[in-house]
């Protein structure tokens, strides 16, 4: 169970302008600016929940995050994960967590990754058999059997994705926290990393919370999603009322013979060459199939495919709803 | 201090992934210091004693300082390397694992190529010992531990101090290596040879004085006060305020971005 209540946060940011002589003034004078980064930041998360926490660059997610697993301290508010406070409980709490930085390894550079699994079993106090059956499932699962004799430095980026995952996964955590888990990566690794983690969530009941800029992510993971922008969180609500409060709009793609010259009553193209068009609907105007049935009556169809938002686009116009 | 070794042992193997940096760097660091060792020899060569501290008096002090700043330093320098840590965000992934901090930072840049520097002082401290003509009764010897262990326990706590003023500066203080490095090489000679102020701030801001000066006197005979004896114990409180210090520091953390 994870609990913030009117968390906020501040940071003190040397500014000055560019150049050699601003630097050497900087030096003896600095200007400091305050940078709210969470204002009043409340939420609840239950366990064995996969939240997706979004939100554009510098919103405030990775202070959310870092303030959870006990790096930074708020300036004020409450925090309570299973019953501790991070920061003032740091070592019982992080016991208990798992955190994947995305843009940062926690491996070993020079050595095996397995060399790097071992010194991870001593500093979580892991014992043997819990951490021999932990790193049998992982490597199985994640498919990192084969890799992990080779020094972390030579692996790709998403082999060695992979292997951070498991090594935040062998304590047994009861949360993890995944910080843009699939930055950077191909399709295929993509993939596999986000079948492991629904694995996760759903065999071992971890609680997942992640933080993407990648909306088929949070797509294929998550149920609920908090929108964070400013600082503030904006929404909290399942990607399914989202997509309601967004589906009145569909999208159509027909391929016909013949011309398609008019659109009616809350029909608009956004694309209409030969042969080809692309039209949004807003179904409060006109039905789908009312719609179609225009267009039939215009031209031959040919082929045809009615579509939703994507949560791209959806979230692209919270964005803009929220101006943030 | 079991994790430590096992930390030890990977950085030990990581190190030795790049075999030749680090037989080159051992042997570098033994060059440096021997040539301060040069520098103490030549200089009593032409005058045969400073402010009545005859040379293997001096030697015996100055292997002492560096015996115990070249341990410190083999344990504790990873807080030299502090500033890096904090701005590379490896600072975040030590505060989310389940163990103290200093102790991971520390574990976490163990330089093996001290040992150059380490080496040095051992054989320094082979010939000084009986060259220093002290008569090395029990309590004398006590003294000497109860010295070295001052030592390293005063330079791990500027070190620690040098290492908590990146969470408010981020970048390290180079104006800490004054009473770090430049507290070993000034070490060299008993801290009275320059001066009653110098050694009054020695003694009362920054202890240095504490494990070196007095309980030095008393070992070569210059002053028979007991109580010199176990100054250095006195000194080793001042790693007390420097833990505060850290504990501010750590509050204080803002981390980077990413």
């Amino acid at each position: 169970m994870i609990e913030l209540k009117n968390i906020n946060k501040t940071f003190k940011v040397a500014k000055r302008n560019a150049g050699l002589s601003e630097a050497v003034k900087a030096l003896l004078r600095k200007e400091y600016s305050y940078i709210q980064a969470l204002r009043d930041v409340s939420f609840t998360i239950k366990d064995g929940e996969m939240v997706g926490y979004i939100g554009p660059n510098g919103a405030g997610k990775s202070s959310t995050i870092k303030i959870m697993s006990g790096i930074l301290t708020p300036d004020s508010g409450e925090c309570s994960i299973n019953g501790k406070t991070p920061w003032q409980e740091r070592i019982a709490h992080v016991r208990e967590i798992g955190v994947v930085f995305g843009q940062r390894s926690q491996l070993w550079w020079d050595v095996p990754v397995a060399d790097s699994f071992e010194l991870i079993k001593d500093i979580y106090k892991v014992d043997d058999t819990a951490f021999k059956r932990n790193l049998d499932e992982l490597t199985e699962l994640l498919d990192i059997s084969e890799i992990i004799r080779t020094p972390a430095r030579q692996l790709s980026l998403g082999q060695r994705m992979r292997c951070e995952i498991a090594a935040s996964l062998l304590h047994s955590p009861k949360i993890l926290f995944l910080d843009e888990p699939t930055i950077g990566l191909d399709a295929v690794s993509k993939i596999a990393v986000r079948k492991f983690i629904k694995t996760l969530n759903s065999e071992r009941k971890t609680t997942v919370i992640l933080t993407t800029h990648d909306m088929q992510d949070i797509e294929a993971l998550t149920e609920r999603i908090l929108l964070i922008g400013k600082g503030k969180i904006l929404l909290d609500g399942s990607l399914r009322e989202l997509k309601k409060r967004n589906s009145s709009h569909k999208r159509l793609t027909v391929d016909f013979v013949g011309i398609l010259a008019e659109a009616g009553k809350g029909m608009s193209f956004t694309e209409n060459l030969d042969g080809h068009a692309e039209i949004v609907l807003d179904t409060e105007v006109i039905s789908v199939s009312e719609a179609i049935a225009q267009i039939s009556r215009q031209v031959e169809i040919n082929d045809i495919s009615v579509t939703g938002a994507t949560a791209e686009e959806m979230v692209v116009s919270l964005y803009k709803e929220f101006e943030i | 201090m079991n994790l430590y070794w096992k930390y030890a042992s990977i950085i030990l193997r990581s190190q030795m992934q790049y075999k030749v940096s680090f037989i080159m760097s051992a042997v570098g660091q033994f060059l440096v210091s021997f040539t301060t060792f040069l520098g103490v020899y030549f200089m009593f060569s032409r005058f045969n004693s400073v402010k009545g501290f005859t040379f293997s008096e001096v030697l015996l002090c100055f292997a002492v300082i560096l015996t115990s700043f070249s341990l410190a330093e083999c344990f504790v320098r990873g807080f030299d390397a502090f500033s890096g840590i904090i701005s590379n965000g490896e600072f975040d992934r030590i505060m989310v694992r389940p163990r103290n901090e200093i102790l991971q930072v520390l574990a976490s840049r163990i330089e093996f190529s001290r040992i150059g520097r380490l080496l040095q002082a051992l054989v320094m401290f082979a010939y000084a010992i009986p060259a220093s003509r002290v008569d090395w009764t029990f309590d004398k010897i006590l003294t000497l531990i109860f010295m070295l262990a001052g030592g390293i326990i005063v330079f791990s706590g500027l070190f620690i101090i040098y290492a908590s003023l990146c969470f408010f500066t981020i970048e390290g203080l180079e104006f800490m290596n004054i009473f770090t490095d430049g507290g070993r090489e000034f070490g060299r000679y008993p801290f009275s040879v320059y001066g009653e102020g110098v050694l009054k701030f020695l003694t009362f801001v920054i202890p240095l004085a504490l494990f070196q000066y007095y309980p030095f006197i008393y070992l070569i005979g210059k002053s028979d006060n007991t109580c010199y004896m176990f100054l250095p114990l006195v000194g080793m409180l001042f790693i007390i305020p420097c833990l505060i210090f850290w504990r501010i520091g750590v509050r204080h953390y803002q981390s980077t971005g990413s």
